[in-house]
């Protein structure tokens, strides 16, 4: 557990920060129990430095060989036309930043087959440099086959970070790559910067309300995914063509024994999707039940726009994972997002504050949502509701 | 066949209030639980079990509390539990975390299929799966609904952005499990629990799986938190209350102000 010194001079800082209670004062000296994580959390919070993690044992490498921001582009495919996922524009840009801040060179790196058409529209973020790997045998996404490429190239080029998208694809390849190289990975991260040379990962942590800065000092690449619509693209430099440099890689045998046997894509008119909705009426735990949720669709529907749940209404069942708004679900960017019965917990909050008009409807006018909306009613939502749509529908007469 | 599955015990995310004046978690209290995941995981493996009679070992690491989620699973129909508990597990990333359990997989001996839940409730990496699968050189599939598992084979619905695939892979492998939203879990009979009770669970430490200690706790994890932070404090808007048709007119009368309703 967390190491704490003669120094502690028993203030008891550290103990209001443990995000798991592991902390507290015994005759006045800061004392931790067996619910210790060694998160290190506390470390930065004691004044007098008597908090401290133990070494470790790791032997260190060095890392100066290692330069370059990489961003594994994602080829979406549904069987009949490929396109770059989106995402990938927002991590070039993102990477754009980073690079410029490290002083190295911003790279795609892409594998698929049949790629190149994407490569002038993929240089106009900024990229210096892209990596391809093509070939019939990258056709379709497989863990082993991208994993081993991706691994290829990293031993080859020796990139500082590499980003990918937080999408189905990326949180499959991404790990097998980090356990592979033993590096480190952070999850859905909402913020990134660089301090000190290192990539400072920010994301909501230990699975409450409070942000954790995460950073790999002692290893890299540092890698890191992020979530569709965190990022803002910027094209940077249009009509620019980055390097392309084409790497050859043969396909390991162990891949043929994953085998896809055919693809479904859903039907594009099945509502309009959380992703592109410009208005987005979003429920929480305080909308109780399925009737809750029925007013919410009146109201979106009035609206044009499209239901979201925070993840406590889809722990309850109220809506599918798909609908679910936060961190760990879509990141929205609406002209209106209205939070009905949401708390406000940060895991919801970095999935909509980036919205344009927020309203919050909350029972509570001590609930954290009110600190990100720019309008708070005070108030039963299930009440207030139904009179709302009432007077849109008479409005629109 | 022989199945494993691995599971975690986490706090339940739908009991954990929110400080109204601190904006925090408040975890005093919160009941600890199977991670849903997990949960979803070990039905399909019960009921692999019941067509082809496959043996279930649960795998699982945490402290001594954690035997509680064995003990569930092992009332539900799981054949043996193994526990990795140990000093020198804690401070585990991702990293460390599927390098001891791929490490006690590899003890366990023989296995066909891992069986994991996508992500735990309280990290939400999803990253551990895939790091186990790794580790034993074994391939994975992400995010699958359903599984159906004969002979050498497995078939699955893997969930892939805007839609599924049908996917087919030949054993060992290793399989991550997404629930439907309307999945209740089950619990068992008070019988079944007592039945169960005689039921074996092994707890491991470090040196009981051979583990590598350059590679476990803190020595195994790249990751380090830096700092943690509240989110930035922001104004906050205009607020208003009222009886519940005067805040109906009044977000009317926003919805006009901000040009959403002419």
């Amino acid at each position: 557990m967390i190491q704490i010194s003669e120094k502690c001079v028993g203030c008891g800082k550290c103990t209001t920060v443990c995000p798991f209670g592991a902390l507290s004062l015994v005759n006045r000296k800061a004392v931790a129990s067996a619910a210790c994580t060694m998160c290190g959390a506390c470390v930065k919070q004691c004044p007098v430095g008597a908090l401290s993690l133990p070494q470790s044992g790791a032997a260190k490498k060095d890392l100066s060989a290692y330069k370059g921001v990489w961003v594994f582009i994602e080829i979406s495919n549904d069987g009949r036309t490929q396109k770059v996922r989106p995402v990938g524009f927002e991590l070039l840009s993102k990477g754009r930043e980073l690079a410029t801040q490290l002083g190295e060179e911003l790279c795609a790196v892409v594998i698929g087959y049949g790629t190149q058409p994407f490569f002038a529209e993929l240089s106009q973020y900024g990229t210096d440099k892209i990596y391809s790997v093509d070939g019939p045998a990258y056709a379709q996404y497989n863990t082993i086959a991208y994993a081993h490429a991706m691994v290829t190239l990293i031993e080859k080029y020796k990139p500082s970070v590499v980003l990918y998208p937080s999408t189905y694809v990326g949180r499959d390849l991404s790990p097998r790559i980090s356990s592979q190289l033993f590096v480190g990975l952070t999850a859905d991260c909402t913020g990134l910067s660089v301090k000190e040379g290192n990539l400072i990962q920010t994301r909501p942590a230990f699975g409450g309300n409070i942000m954790a800065d995460i950073k790999c000092p002692d290893y890299r690449p540092q890698m890191s995914t992020v979530r569709p619509n965190v990022f803002k693209k910027v094209v940077t430099t249009p009509g620019r063509m980055a390097a392309v440099v084409t790497e050859s890689i043969a396909v390991p045998p162990q891949a043929a024994k994953v085998r896809i046997v055919n693809t479904h894509m859903d039907p594009p008119a099945s509502g309009m999707k959380l992703d592109e909705a410009e208005v987005v009426i979003a429920g929480g735990r305080g909308m109780k039940n399925k009737a809750g949720f029925d007013l919410l669709e009146t109201l979106a529907q009035e609206l044009g726009g499209t239901v979201g749940a925070s993840r406590a209404a889809i722990d309850l069942g109220l809506k599918p994972k798909e609908q679910q708004v936060g961190q760990s679900g879509v990141t929205v960017s609406a002209k209106l997002y209205v939070a009905c019965g949401i708390s406000g917990a940060v895991q919801h909050v970095v999935g909509m504050e980036h919205s344009d008009v927020i309203i919050g409807i909350n029972k509570d006018a001590n609930a954290p949502i009110f600190n990100v909306c720019k309008y708070g009613l005070v108030g039963d939502a299930s009440q207030i509701l139904p009179r709302i749509v009432e007077q849109i529908k008479a409005n629109k007469k | 066949m022989n199945i494993i599955v691995c599971i975690k015990q986490v706090p339940d995310s739908t009991q954990v209030k929110v400080d109204p004046k601190t904006g925090t978690l408040i975890r005093a209290g919160v009941p600890s639980i199977l991670n849903p995941y997990d949960h979803f995981a070990l039905e399909r493996a019960l009921e692999i079990k019941a067509k082809t009679g496959a043996k279930i070992t649960l795998l699982s690491m945490g402290p001594n509390q954690a035997t509680a989620v064995l003990r569930l699973g092992l009332a539900l129909g799981a054949d043996e539990g193994v526990l990795l508990s140990d000093r020198a597990f804690a401070g585990s990333d991702t990293w460390a975390t599927s390098y001891a359990l791929a490490t006690a997989v590899r003890k366990i001996g023989a296995y066909d299929l891992i069986l994991c839940g996508q992500m735990a409730i309280d990290g939400d990496t999803a990253q551990t799966g895939p790091g186990i699968a790794y580790h034993l050189d074994i391939p994975q599939i992400t995010f699958c609904e359903s599984i159906d598992a004969s002979g050498n084979q497995v078939v699955v619905k893997k969930l892939i952005d805007g839609g599924h695939q049908i996917l087919e892979a030949d054993l060992p492998l290793l399989v991550t499990m997404t629930m439907p939203h309307d999945y209740v879990a089950k619990y068992p009979s008070f019988m079944a629990a007592h039945k169960a009770q005689d039921k074996v669970i092994h707890v491991w430490t470090a040196a009981d799986i051979g583990a590598d200690p350059k590679k476990l706790g803190l020595n195994g994890s790249p990751t380090r938190v830096d700092r943690i932070f509240p989110p930035p404090a922001r104004a906050k808007g205009e607020m208003f209350s009222g009886s519940a048709v005067e805040l109906a007119d009044k977000f009317v009368e926003i919805l006009k102000k901000e040009s959403v309703l002419k």
